[in-house]
């Protein structure tokens, strides 16, 4: 029998889940004139959700039998996929209606994600993994193809879908293989097995499963070589569900990769650290070369996160606290930068179109000197320049990678992180230096204003205060490798 | 114990008999007919060796949704199975040799399979007891307990792909005329009909 004190660990969860059943019968009640209050109250959930999770929070608990867990790394987590969904829902409620796709589900199905996130984050066993994750992913198809009249997103919609499907294949074939070689789906189970084996190693099968499990995680993060949906998809979605996609599923995916291979696979790391090298310097190298390229923005951020996914996956190769650590750290600068920087595409528009070619910036310091100055901080950080916050995000990653001796990977980071730093600069050029395009409607909205500020004065003032993260990154990091 | 044999060979026969009716049927409503029949039979064999969880689960999910939805692409597909089965014979060759392989494998398999020494243990000690649950009892019991969280993370992911498939599809089109029951039971006489005065031999 389940007592109500056994359901404590997941109140967030389920607060999460009925609320968004409760919205999605008042929205379906109201009709779409509702869209507005519908993601006002949403975005209040998460709020709430955010404060249950804190005051729930208590060391490490599981529930539902060890399927379920939440410990500091979680809540740490959780906070950064609550703030992006927020994000995403404010970005998106002048944005939607302007474009005339302002229908009261999405918010609704962005707490779905969220939820689906939440479960991925604090999953304890091979099959909550794979719930958690199809909960957030089918959430994640439906908003990619929101704007069902236009062709690009209804294909961004089927491709990620059909490449989705694909992915859960392999995820799940690799959940199989370890389930059928260590008998057990729960990762307490597989942990002790491994503590087990001693020094004879794991059975063949058991590490294609590992691999085949790598493989359909990396697609989720969208790491080289699963990268291919993410220019398309980053493309034609619509701007708030791109900003979206670029950070909260990323942040939740990035969790779950670093809770498996560190938790139960964390004694077979032999095993799995030249796959995570390998894909983390494709990715840097990839993320860094294929964006110069690019003329659409979107696309250009979408080759930007493939190389961030790259720094981040540094982390995750040394497999210690301090490159855990230096993930946490990197993950919640990354979401600072990118949804700002989103901000700002979601202002680019003319004559009440989107415009989406970086070309379409030139001048903007003479037109809107505030919002260039806003962007070009932004570009600055994710270039990693001190004293701004993307300097930082990186340092940490490549201060764990000398220290557990990976030092091709360190070296490979930073090159690739200077060619990269070749095109932030020059949407900083085309801005400053470029002869004046024609002006941006000045109808910004007073939500995404909030958010560029709030965003810009962050990765600005890191630097004064970056105890704040780092110490909180450090706990959730030691619990996680102490449990 | 001899009505258990004669209605097991009874299920079994007309479950194979079925089975070949589907594909030789000429038309295609039957073999979806067949099919579902073919189903029944084998429903009636779960319950004879005493899994009459599979067996309803069987009717209501393989006859109650799939077939029926087999049923209703079948008729409103306008396929002409004839020119389907126009090639049946030149294929016929490379198709049965791919049986015939897969036939040979799978006897292969069967020829060489060892069962786990602990597997005959744990089947003749099934938790719970075999005489004090049954297997609907014993299913429901571990779905809603134990397992609670997947159960109820599935229910959520199918209501996610439901609210999915409305928001991607479903649309509301101008111009269409539905009826408004109330609207006819309010309108009055004095609405629908105006008295006119006609003049005389001027018409109207």
């Amino acid at each position: 029998m389940i007592s109500l004190n056994e359901l404590m660990p997941a109140l967030p969860e389920i607060v999460l889940a009925c609320m968004g059943m409760i919205l999605l019968m008042l929205g379906v009640f109201r009709g779409d004139g509702s869209t507005r209050s519908v993601s006002w109250i949403a975005v209040l959930v998460l709020i709430v959700v955010g404060v249950v999770l804190s005051s729930v929070q208590n060391g490490r608990m599981t529930a539902f039998g060890g399927q379920f867990v939440v410990d500091d790394f979680a809540h740490f987590m959780k906070w950064l996929i609550i703030i992006g969904s927020s994000f995403a829902i404010l970005m998106s409620i002048n944005f939607n209606e302007r474009e005339s796709i302002a229908r009261f589900e999405y918010p609704v199905l962005i707490l779905f994600a969220t939820l689906g996130m939440f479960m991925m984050v604090s999953a304890n066993d091979l099959i909550s993994l794979y719930i958690g994750l199809e909960l957030q992913s089918l959430s994640l198809y439906v908003v990619a193809a929101f704007r069902r009249d236009s062709l690009k997103s209804s294909e961004a919609g089927l491709k990620y879908f059909v490449l989705g499907a694909l992915s859960s294949g392999m995820l799940l074939y690799g959940c199989s293989l370890v389930y059928g070689f260590a008998g057990t789906t729960s990762f307490e189970g597989l942990a002790t097995l491994f503590k087990s084996l001693g020094g004879t190693g794991p059975s063949v099968g058991l590490v294609v499963g590992l691999v085949f499990l790598i493989a359909g995680l990396a697609f989720k993060v969208s790491a080289v070589p699963f990268h291919m949906w993410t220019p398309d998809v980053y493309e034609g979605a619509p701007t708030p569900v791109t900003a979206f996609f670029a950070v909260a599923p990323k942040i939740a995916a990035i969790a779950l990769f670093i809770r498996v291979l560190v938790g139960p696979f964390g004694v077979l790391i032999a095993d799995w650290q030249q796959v995570i090298v390998l894909i983390s310097i494709a990715s840097m190298v990839l993320g860094a070369l294929a964006a110069i390229w690019q003329d659409n923005i979107k696309r250009l951020l979408a080759y930007s996160s493939i190389g961030n996914i790259g720094y981040a996956l540094i982390g995750l190769a040394t497999g210690t606290e301090a490159g855990i650590r230096g993930i946490l750290v990197y993950m919640t600068i990354y979401l600072a930068m990118n949804v700002g920087t989103f901000c700002c595409v979601l202002a680019m528009r003319r004559t009440g179109r989107m415009v989406e070619n970086i070309a379409d910036l030139a001048g903007l310091a003479r037109n809107q000197p505030l919002m260039a100055l806003a962007l070009a901080i932004l570009m600055f950080s994710m270039a990693g320049i001190p004293p701004l916050a993307g300097f930082f995000g990186k340092l940490y990653i490549f201060l764990a990678a000398i220290e557990a001796g990976l030092y091709t990977l360190a070296i490979i980071g930073v090159l690739a992180s200077v060619v990269g730093a070749f095109y932030y600069l020059r949407i900083i050029k085309i801005m400053y230096f470029d002869e004046p395009a024609e002006v941006f409607d000045r109808s910004m909205g007073r939500e995404v204003r909030a958010i560029l500020v709030g965003t810009t004065l962050f990765v600005t003032f890191f630097i004064v205060r970056p105890d704040i993260i780092v110490e909180g990154a450090g706990t959730a990091a030691r619990m996680l490798l102490a449990g | 114990m001899i009505i258990q044999a004669l209605s097991f060979y009874l299920f079994a026969f007309v479950a194979v008999a079925a089975a070949v009716m589907v594909i030789s049927a000429r038309n295609p409503v039957h073999s979806v007919l067949f099919l579902i029949l073919a189903f029944f039979n084998a429903a009636g064999l779960f319950v004879l060796i005493g899994a009459e969880f599979i067996a309803m689960i069987l009717v209501v999910v393989y006859v109650g949704a799939v077939a029926v939805l087999f049923l209703f692409v079948v008729m409103m597909l306008d396929i002409s199975f004839a020119e389907l089965r126009q090639g049946f014979l030149q294929y016929l060759p490379i198709g049965g040799l791919v049986g015939v392989v897969l036939l040979a494998e799978l006897m292969m398999i069967g020829g060489t399979w060892i069962f786990a020494p602990a597997a005959s243990t744990v089947k003749a000690n099934p938790t719970p007891a075999i005489d004090k649950t049954t297997n609907t009892e014993a299913i429901g019991n571990i779905l809603y307990t134990d397992y609670i969280y997947l159960f109820q993370g599935a229910g959520l992911v199918l209501l996610v792909a439901m609210v999915g498939a409305i928001v991607l599809t479903l649309r509301a089109r101008p111009g269409v005329r539905k009826q408004k029951i109330s609207d006819q039971i309010n309108r009055r006489p004095e609405d629908a009909i105006e008295v006119k005065k006609v003049q005389s031999g001027s018409g109207i």
